[in-house]
């Protein structure tokens, strides 16, 4: 384990490099993208703690961008900075989250993701009826870019470092959890809870907290969605919204740090590449099936076998040379 | 008290095609412990095959139905099971989940790249007349939905409780090692439970459809209450899902009326996690036993 | 740490279960068992398949409500409460069926062991990742002879080595009491011999209380100072070993003729 850091350390650096000098020269609409990108990737691993680590499933993340993007729409419309209200909205996603595990106490699996569901629906509903709060089908506008101090994000650009600030500061926050004797709980509470439970994990704070953390890193990605679209509506945060970032979660590596990235990746960007062709949800489509048919473990899982295999072959190249 | 009835009824009838689709949803799901998340779209897509069939072909409307049956079977039943479920058995979890997902997407974005994006009218071979019950009117059409929904599921019922077969069905999906130690054949009874799925999904199609007309997206908010129909009534149950499937169309149909327009959509979302928190068996469903 | 010592003083005994009773739908599977176990004693706890005997540590450890009855550790009431209340209490236990984290590591699994009896939550969220406990952990990996395993996934292990890092695990906390459900199934007879003498080890250098279920008489009758035979969900004999053999109940429902 302690071998690898220093490598995951300069992978991460690299990423870090190319990711700021990436969009340099590019047209607005590709910014536009890698912030999409980013503000999912914020989302997607959200859900994969609670979902990845955890094991409990939850079909309500794009309910909590909703509550991010809302409540930072709402604040920064009435004069608020972002700073002050992202916290906000992030804190209220938290709260929500936790309550939204109660269910899984009581509930597993396919009835848990029922439930969620069910709340994504329910929020939907609210944030289209209640107009003199969200704006109702119409949504809201007009939302202000966030400043901090002297600095403006209101260009393409300076938004993009903006964003890649903030999910930089958001990953290595989620990092820090993971790798934590939290992060180990929650591998623990998704292996065998009973044991867990026996061996003093209150299971039941545990599950709570895993509801709440993510729920928490969807509410920082939809007060980063508010001012990236500027304009928000309820169907950005419909239960479709949530099966996408579940799929981000599936196809990039169920469990798997970095998998969401790539999911996200492949969900937001594949369809753009494809956008040519008059057939491209379609094509994506069975890219999807074709993926979770014959690779379960995903992008992540193809990535590691092989991986596994060029140090087989490498090694048993090695040991033919010896002799 | 008339206006009453006539809301229940025509609820009724509404709920008696979710109940076709919760029926099938009910019946996948055990067989193959599948989520179907495409279910919604199962019911959309038949009307499209017809649809093909008459208008593109210039067939007759029999013929249109029974090309839209068979067509229905051969890609909802024997490809879907074929080429996307028992690849990922026997156990699929959440990459079966997100791969019926993306056939829902592949199947909602082929209508409308191969047919169009507009809704269809959709012929129906009833009357548009309406009955006077009791002081209530309803449609001749909304009277045949419930009575041959009805019948179908009865028929279904019939099928599993007396028959070899229906019974072999019900052995397979309870304990496969068990049944196929006493002979039976589990992965060809696991294939009559996708083609019967298939063939229920048709059928409902062919009756929503010249209500509701044939949109390539009428399967999100369809799949929704199937799914709610099929664990309010049980998992495990086909009666239950019946029962789910008509509970959920009268009480939508009295909310939209007597409560709130705006929030209907939200009572059977209610029911459904009240259901599952303090039953999560279903209202009809048996406990399933549970390990320490 | 320091809780399983308190209550000595005291002269409670360091279990005590009175008329706890547990019905699954017509089975009475625990009927009105009551017992005490003293501090430092070794308990072995027999009968035949379905006597009751997991059933009894999982109403003990708070896994299951029972229907009646009460609990007490240290002379502290515990019915009813969790079962990760009891862990902190000090009490320890491994279960009949396989019981470790499949997707950890071996040495993952014994430090989560330990590491929800160090600090706070919030520490835990800040603290070290290993929570201070990898070198801890890596001494019982060792004292079970699993050190060759050490960075391998539990899930991958055979079922012996499994049973032993569902050991490990119940000892890393320390704790003063343990309820051992059939250690020794599956474990090789050299291994046996060994898991023996660390348990006398423990008990001796620590003073740590055992309650073991077992089927293996020979490991049983030599391990324990006395053994309480079950039956139908009843305590049928309760004695020192040599006197439970020769109980002409016991032998006519259990060790046979
Ligand atoms: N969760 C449960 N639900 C229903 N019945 C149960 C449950 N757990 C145990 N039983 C029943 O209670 C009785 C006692 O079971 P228990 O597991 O305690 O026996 P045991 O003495 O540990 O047997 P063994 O030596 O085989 O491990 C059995 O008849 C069993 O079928
Ligand atoms: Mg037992």
């Amino acid at each position: 384990m302690s071998s690898r850091r220093p490598l995951a350390l300069i992978v991460a650096a690299v990423l870090l490099a190319v990711l700021l000098i990436l969009p340099v020269g590019h047209g607005s609409y590709f910014i536009y993208l890698l912030c999409s990108w980013l503000m999912f990737t914020i989302a997607a691993m959200g859900l994969n703690l609670t979902l990845g680590y955890a094991g409990r499933i939850s079909l309500a993340q794009a309910s909590f961008m909703g509550v991010g993007a809302y409540t930072t729409a709402i604040l920064t419309l009435h004069g608020w900075p972002w700073l002050a209200a992202a916290p906000v909205g992030v804190l209220l996603c938290f709260v929500v989250g936790l309550l939204l595990g109660f269910p899984a106490l009581r509930v597993r699996g396919h009835f848990l993701a029922f439930v969620t569901l069910a709340f994504n629906t329910l929020f939907f509903l609210v944030a289209r009826n209640e107009d003199w709060l969200t704006g109702g089908s119409y949504g809201l506008s007009d939302i202000p870019r966030p400043r901090i101090g002297p600095i403006s994000a209101d260009g393409q650009l300076a938004f993009y470092y903006f964003t890649l600030a903030v999910s930089a500061l958001a990953i290595l926050a989620l990092w820090g959890i993971v790798r934590s004797p939290w992060g180990r709980a929650f591998k623990a509470l998704r292996e065998n809870e009973v044991r867990a439970e026996s061996l003093g994990l209150d299971t039941r704070r545990i599950t709570l907290l895993a509801f709440a953390i993510g729920s928490a890193f969807g509410g920082l990605a939809g007060a980063i969605e508010a001012p990236l679209v500027q304009y928000i509506e309820p169907n950005s945060f419909a239960v479709g919204e949530s099966l996408k970032v579940l799929l981000m979660v599936v196809v990039g590596g169920l469990g798997d740090f970095w998998g969401p990235a790539l999911g996200a990746a492949m969900v937001v960007l594949l369809p753009e590449a494809l956008r040519g062709t008059r057939y491209y949800l379609i094509v994506y489509a069975l890219f999807v099936i074709a993926l979770m048919v014959l690779k379960p473990t995903g992008l992540m899982g193809i990535g590691k076998t092989f991986l596994a295999r060029l140090a087989k072959s490498r090694a048993a190249a090695a040991t033919e040379a010896k002799p | 008290m008339s206006q009453f009835l006539q809301v229940v009824l025509s609820g009724l009838s509404t709920g008696s095609i979710y109940a076709l689709a919760a029926v099938g949803f009910a019946l996948v799901w055990q067989a193959a412990q599948t989520v179907n998340f495409a279910q919604g779209e199962f019911v959309m897509l038949p009307a499209f095959f017809a649809l093909v069939a008459i208008h593109w072909f210039g067939w007759p409307l029999w013929a249109g139905f029974a090309f839209a049956m068979l067509a229905s079977l051969a890609i909802l039943g024997l490809a879907f099971k074929g080429l996307v479920v028992q690849p990922m058995m026997p156990d699929g979890g959440l990459p079966l989940v997100i791969a019926t997902m993306a056939v829902s997407i592949l199947l909602k974005e082929s209508v409308k790249t191969f047919y169009g994006a507009e809704a269809q009218p959709f012929p129906s071979p009833l009357p548009d007349g309406t009955l006077q019950i009791g002081g209530a009117v309803i449609s001749i059409r909304d009277l045949f939905d419930l009575l041959a929904s009805l019948a179908v599921v009865g028929g279904l019922t019939l099928f599993l409780d007396r028959t070899r077969t229906g019974r072999q069905m019900q052995a397979a999906a309870q304990s496969p090692a068990v049944a196929e130690i006493l002979g039976v054949d589990v992965a060809r009874m696991t294939l009559y439970a996708f083609l019967v799925n298939a063939a229920l999904a048709a059928f409902a199609s062919f009756l929503v459809s010249p209500t509701y007309l044939a949109k390539f997206s009428n399967g999100e908010s369809l799949g929704l209450v199937a799914f709610i129909a099929a664990i309010v009534g049980g998992f495990n149950r086909i009666r239950g899902a019946l029962v789910g499937g008509l509970l959920v169309g009268v009480l939508d149909n009295l909310v939209a009326t007597y409560v709130t327009q705006e929030y209907r959509a939200a009572l059977p979302l209610v029911l459904l996690i009240a259901v599952i928190l303090w039953r999560p068996q279903g209202l009809l469903g048996d406990a399933e036993g549970r390990t320490v | 740490m320091s809780l399983s010592t308190t209550g000595a003083a005291a002269g409670a005994p360091h279990l005590s279960v009175r008329g706890v009773t547990k019905r699954f739908g017509n089975i009475v599977a625990v009927d009105d068992v009551s017992f005490d176990v003293k501090r430092g004693e070794i308990l072995g706890l027999i009968g035949p398949n379905g006597s009751g005997k997991s059933t009894l540590f999982n109403c003990i450890l708070g896994q299951i409500a029972p229907d009646a009855g009460a609990v007490e550790v240290d002379g502290k009431a515990v019915t009813g409460r969790r079962a990760c209340d009891l862990a902190k209490l000090g009490v320890g236990r491994t279960f009949q069926q396989l019981a470790v984290f499949p997707g950890l590591t071996v040495h993952d699994n014994v430090v989560f062991a330990g590491q929800e009896h160090e600090g706070t939550l919030l520490g835990r969220l800040f603290g070290k990742p290993d929570a201070g406990l990898s070198e801890e952990a890596d001494r019982l990996i060792e004292f079970f002879r699993l050190s060759h395993v050490r960075d391998r996934l539990a899930g991958d292990l055979s079922y012996g080595q499994r049973k032993l890092v569902d050991a490990a695990m119940a000892f890393m906390s320390g704790p003063g009491l343990v309820l051992l459900d059939e250690p020794a199934g599956g474990v090789n007879l050299t291994m046996l011999a060994e898991l023996k003498e660390r348990l006398v080890a423990y008990n001796r250098e620590r003073g740590t209380t055992f309650v073991v279920i077992e089927h293996n008489m020979d490991f049983v009758m030599s391990l324990c100072g006395r053994v309480m035979v079950l039956a139908e969900g009843r305590v049928i004999a309760d004695g020192p070993p040599e006197a439970v053999r020769a109980d002409k109940r016991v032998v006519d429902s259990y060790l046979g003729g």
